[in-house]
C-alpha cells in the first residue's frame, strides 16, 4: 500500500480498509492493482494478499514538485 | 464583462494560482482571496498512512468558491501522469487536469514527447487537458491537435522568477493558437504577469511568485492588478514602437516664434 508492505486482517473491501485506516473516503482516491476505483466500487472491491493499493489525496502544490511521486519508479 | 472560457467553464479572473510553498495555510487562504483567482491548482500525493495528521488541504479551500484543478506535478512519464490524472479525477470529481510530465530534474522542463502522448490518452478518456509545455510553437500545435483544451507554455523555468524569456515565441504561439493560451511558470513579479497578458495570453498561472514573496498576500493583489492591467492594455491596442520622438503638444502658437 502506497509503496510499502502493510498488513491487514484478512481480505477486506476498500471501504473497510479506509475505515480501518481512519481515512475519510470523501477526501481520497484509490487505485487498486493499477485501476482507479470509482467511489461506488469501494464496497464491492476486495483487497487481497499481494494486491497493490495507492491511496492519494490533494496536497499543496503548484508546479514541478518532486518530493513524493506515485512511486512508479520506486 | 471580459470573460475567459476553457472547455465548458467560464471565468472572470484570468489569474490561476497554486497551493504550494506557503508558510502557513492561513497565509495561503488570504493570498488566494487577494488574488481574485477562481481556479486553484492542487497536487495529488499519497496519503501518509503511518502519520495521518487530520489536516487536509481541502480543509482550507472553499470548493464552492474555487474550482480545483488537480495537477500531475512531479510525474516523469506519460504513464505516471495518466495514473495521477485518473486519481485526481476521482479525488476531485472533476475531469480537468493540469498535465505536467517533467523531463529534467534541474530545469523542470517538460518532456514534450511524453506530454503529447499523455494528452492523447487523457483526451480519449474525456479529460479536459491543460498541458504545461515549453514555449515551442510546434509542440503547442501538436498539443492542440491532440485535443488539449488550452496550451500552457512556460515563461521561464518553474519557480525561477525570471519572467518571460522568449517574447517572440509567445507572440507566435498567440498568433496560431486556437485554444486558450495560459502562460504557466516563470513569473517573478507583477510586470512579468502584465507582459504575458500584453502579449495576448488569455490567462497566467503562477505559484512561487506569490507564495515565495516576502508578503504573499500583497503580492497576490499585485498579480491580480497586473493581470487585469496587462489584459486591458492588450485589448486597448498599444501604439506602434518608433525610433524617434513625436511631440504630444501642438506645434502651433509657441511663444517667441
Amino acid at each position: 500500500m502506497n509503496g510499502d508492505t502493510h498488513e491487514v486482517s484478512g481480505p477486506l473491501t476498500v471501504s473497510e480498509l479506509l475505515a480501518q485506516l481512519q481515512i475519510d473516503a470523501r477526501r481520497v482516491a484509490v487505485e487498486h492493482n493499477l485501476v482507479v476505483l470509482k467511489r461506488e466500487a469501494y464496497d464491492r472491491t476486495t483487497v487481497r494478499e499481494g494486491d497493490e493499493v495507492e491511496i492519494v489525496n490533494f496536497v499543496g502544490g503548484g508546479l514541478g514538485i518532486r518530493d513524493w511521486g506515485l512511486g512508479i519508479r520506486d | 464583462m471580459d470573460l475567459f472560457t476553457i472547455a465548458d467553464k467560464t471565468f472572470s479572473s484570468r489569474l490561476i494560482v497554486g497551493t504550494g510553498k506557503y508558510s502557513s495555510p492561513a497565509i495561503m487562504v488570504q493570498a488566494h482571496d487577494a488574488s481574485g483567482a477562481e481556479m486553484i491548482t492542487v497536487a495529488v500525493r499519497r496519503v501518509n498512512i503511518s502519520d495521518r495528521s487530520k489536516e487536509s488541504l481541502l480543509d482550507y479551500i472553499d470548493t464552492s468558491k474555487y474550482f480545483l484543478l488537480p495537477n500531475t506535478a512531479g510525474c516523469y512519464t506519460a504513464d505516471e501522469a495518466v495514473r495521477t490524472a485518473r486519481l485526481g479525477r476521482e479525488a476531485g470529481l472533476s475531469n480537468w487536469v493540469k498535465l505536467e510530465v517533467i523531463g529534467d530534474e534541474k530545469t523542470l522542463f517538460p518532456d514534450n514527447e511524453q506530454l503529447v502522448a499523455a494528452t492523447r490518452i487523457l483526451v480519449r478518456e474525456d479529460f479536459v487537458v491543460l498541458p504545461y509545455t515549453t514555449d515551442d510553437p510546434v509542440v503547442c500545435r501538436k498539443l492542440e491537435d491532440a485535443g488539449a483544451a488550452a496550451i500552457m507554455p512556460l515563461g521561464a523555468p518553474i519557480g525561477s522568477g525570471l519572467g518571460i524569456q522568449n517574447v517572440n515565441n509567445l507572440r507566435i504561439i498567440r498568433e496560431f493558437a486556437r485554444v486558450p493560451l495560459i502562460v504557466d511558470a516563470g513569473v517573478g513579479t507583477a510586470s512579468d504577469a502584465a507582459l504575458a497578458m500584453e502579449l495576448g495570453a488569455d490567462a497566467v498561472l503562477m505559484n512561487t511568485a506569490i507564495a515565495g514573496a516576502q508578503d504573499p498576500v500583497a503580492m497576490a493583489e499585485a498579480m491580480k492588478l497586473a493581470v487585469r492591467a496587462g489584459r486591458l492594455a492588450f485589448l486597448s491596442g498599444r501604439i506602434p514602437r518608433k525610433r524617434y520622438a513625436s511631440a504630444s503638444s501642438p506645434v502651433e502658437g509657441l511663444v517667441g516664434r
